[in-house]
């Protein structure tokens, strides 16, 4: 056991997250595929895969509904699964959310006053954090269901990883808005109580908003009112499961600075929050093992290889640009490191090809199931820069 | 139709990561140093431009950061004071709601509040008859907009805001926004995007989204990090070759050569599925070999950014 599988053992679930444009994606799927690999029976859950990959594994654009991987696919990638499983699921917030709404529903009727609610639509389709509940939701319904031993989750597109975190909090603080809907019942209790002081506020209100808007979130709120309960115990079990000892939190980064700051503050977040985290892994790394000590001319041996003094001067141009980055790339790393103490920091190189189907996948594999930093080193000289 | 820079406003977009705050300030700095003045919204507290120029956070300020050039990063609970601020002119009322839970509760929990606040203070900023007090006045604006998913229901918050309120201030108020944000004579978009596969699916969805759906006009789709070309077919043959003979420093740059030639290519057939899917005319940016982008690199990509020779 040594990298990534050394920080799932004994887990069942495990949280990708990140800033976008990391490669959390395909990170994730190549976890899963690396478990199925080891003969587990893995689901992945995602929200945009690259049409490319999501074509070569089979997979349809949306349906929140998990399809197996084609088991074929595992030998013609070279791989011997040992009756190991990958399935994946392409995740739609809105249709979960609309789901959600007629499980918890007490009638069709309210049911249906929520669905077609203009507050309601809004809510589903842009609220900041529904789609990153609606992540949690799922991951939550398929680990009570219990047919995976290990489930993966890519997790939305953020600009702060941290908004992940808030996701169950952020809505159902909208959801419950309890001080809303007492005020907003025009006839009811809460105008009596609060008497004149509130219809002026209402009066106020309708002149910087205007009435529909708010008849539409007062209806929004009776509408849910009902509701309000069963979805709190969903949110407080959801959020649960993110605290659990059977939960992985993996932050995916790059090697720039500004991602690596990110990491390093969700790191944080997450220990301070008493969340279960795992490690980081740091994508599209120019590797360290490409910075050889560079000999006084370099160029003069250039040329007397390739034969070619103009080719060899840009071959040189080439690797000083490509060491600064990697000088860089490991100084960000090994601030990282520090920060972390312990912690597993895995490095995968910058590929030279965009990964578009499982033998991608296993590819990156070498480098997050990989013992330590030695082999992994090791690997890189031995495939070249990417 | 006007040049990009030649709009009042400009929005640059495109998915996470692909550099977006870059281009949006080389845009800025493009524009200021052929004399427009021009300001830079940023508007998820990212404080970019602060950190580029090494300053104190320049919040919801507008806060001069190079000849021509200012910056504001605007907080939606700040534009929402503001907005109450200019719709009230009675003072009892304002402290009214100001003090009142209802209000911060509205605030936070209506979907699409914020982001109509933000669009709204954008808008002010791009009025030549600024509504604050001695506002300045811009003769561009350019928003560094909120990734692609996000950045679509931001656009769109005025058209949705316009048909959820049928009369009242907010309804007059999105669909004054709806309009500016659709009149392509003033506003422009900018799609910002990698030559990997991801980004180009995602431009190609997104400038269909934002002409057919918002119904904003991109004006252009900038491609960044593009690799040079640095070694020819035959070049990269003989690379091949030398590269199994040496060993240490030799070998590694190399292999480094065939790697970034592989890259190069690769990035160049992303490119070209990248034009067959976009109308919008396309511009590639070369990737900066520099450990962080400063002021400098991004001065110098602001000489690629700019006009184009008709």
């Amino acid at each position: 056991m040594a990298g990534v599988a050394q920080l799932l053992e004994g887990k069942r679930v495990c949280i990708c997250a990140g800033s976008g444009g990391v490669g959390k994606t395909t990170s994730s799927a190549a976890i899963a595929a690396g478990m199925a690999a080891r003969g587990e029976k893995v689901a992945v859950l995602t929200i945009d895969p690259a049409k490319r990959l999501a074509d070569s594994l089979g997979l349809p654009e949306l349906g929140n509904e998990e399809r197996q991987i084609d088991p074929g696919l595992f030998p013609e990638a070279g791989v011997d699964a040992r009756g190991g499983q990958l399935w994946a699921m392409t995740l739609d917030a809105k249709a979960a959310f609309d789901e959600l709404v007629r499980r918890h529903a007490p009638d069709e009727e309210t049911r249906d006053r929520i669905l077609s609610n203009r507050i309601y639509q809004q809510l589903s389709a842009a609220l900041a954090g529904s789609q990153e509940y609606m992540a949690m939701e799922k991951l939550f319904e398929l680990y009570a269901e219990d047919r995976y031993d290990l489930l993966v989750l890519d997790t939305p597109p953020t600009r702060s990883a941290l908004d992940f975190l808030d996701a169950p909090r952020r809505l159902m603080q909208f959801i419950e808005g309890r001080a809303l809907q007492v005020f907003m019942r025009p006839t009811g209790l809460g105008m009596k109580v609060f008497g004149r002081g509130t219809s002026m506020m209402f009066s106020v209100l309708r002149r910087v908003t205007g009435v529909e808007v708010l008849e539409d979130l007062s209806e929004f709120f009776q509408a849910f009112s009902g509701m309000v309960g069963g979805f709190r115990e969903r949110a407080r079990r959801v959020s649960e499961l993110l605290a659990n000892p059977e939960t992985c939190f993996l932050v995916v980064c790059g090697p720039q600075g500004e991602p690596i700051s990110e990491a390093v503050y969700f790191h944080r977040k997450l220990v301070e929050a008493e969340l279960p985290f795992g490690g980081v892994i740091v994508n599209k790394v120019h590797f360290e093992s490409e910075l050889p000590e560079l000999r006084d001319d370099l160029v003069g041996e250039l040329t007397a290889a390739i034969g070619d003094g103009d080719v060899a001067r840009r071959v040189a141009d080439n690797f000083a640009d490509y060491r600064r980055l990697a000088e860089r790339d490991q100084r960000n790393i090994r601030r990282l490191t520090a920060e972390m103490r312990a912690r597993l920091v895995i490095q995968v190189p910058y590929l030279d090809e965009d990964v578009h189907d499982l033998a991608g996948l296993m590819r990156i594999n070498e480098y997050l199931f990989a013992a330590g930093a030695r082999e992994r080193a090791a690997i890189a000289a031995d495939a070249g820069p990417g | 139709m006007p040049e990009l820079l030649d709009k009042r406003l400009v929005i640059v977009t495109g998915k996470g990561g692909v550099g977006k705050s870059t281009v949006a300030l080389a845009l800025g700095l493009a524009a200021a140093a052929d004399g427009r003045r021009t300001i830079v919204c940023e508007v998820s507290s990212q404080e970019h431009i602060s950190t580029v120029f090494h300053r104190a956070e320049v919040g919801f300020h507008e806060v001069e950061m190079a000849d021509n050039l200012w910056a504001i990063s605007i907080d939606p609970d700040e534009a929402m004071r503001e907005y109450v601020l200019l719709q009230l002119r009675v003072r009892a009322m304002r402290d009214l709601l100001f003090r009142s839970r209802i209000f911060t509760y509205l605030a936070a929990a209506t979907p699409g509040l914020r982001e109509l606040v933000t669009i709204g203070k954008i808008w002010e900023v791009a009025q030549p008859d600024r509504r604050v007090k001695k506002g300045r006045k811009y003769d561009l604006v350019i928003v560094d907009a909120p990734a692609t998913g996000h950045g679509v229901a931001f656009l769109q918050t005025p058209h949705t805001f316009a048909n959820l309120a049928r009369v009242g201030p907010i309804k007059a108020q999105a669909q004054a926004l709806e309009s500016f944000i659709v009149n392509q004579r003033r506003t422009g978009v900018a799609i910002v995007s990698l030559p990997e596969e991801m980004p180009v699916n995602e431009t190609a969805s997104l400038e269909r989204t934002l002409t057919e759906e918002v119904g904003v006009a991109v004006d252009r789709v900038y491609v960044n990090g593009l690799y040079p070309e640095r070694f020819s077919k035959p070049e990269v043959e003989r690379l091949d070759a030398a590269c199994g003979n040496g060993n240490g420093a030799l070998r590694a740059a190399c292999r480094a050569a065939l790697s970034e030639s592989r890259r190069a290519a690769v990035q160049r057939e992303q490119l070209a599925r990248l034009a067959e899917s976009t109308t919008a005319p396309v511009r590639t940016l070369p990737f900066i070999f520099k450990p962080e982008l400063g002021v400098e690199e991004i001065r110098e990509l602001s000489q690629e950014v700019g006009w184009w020779p008709a």
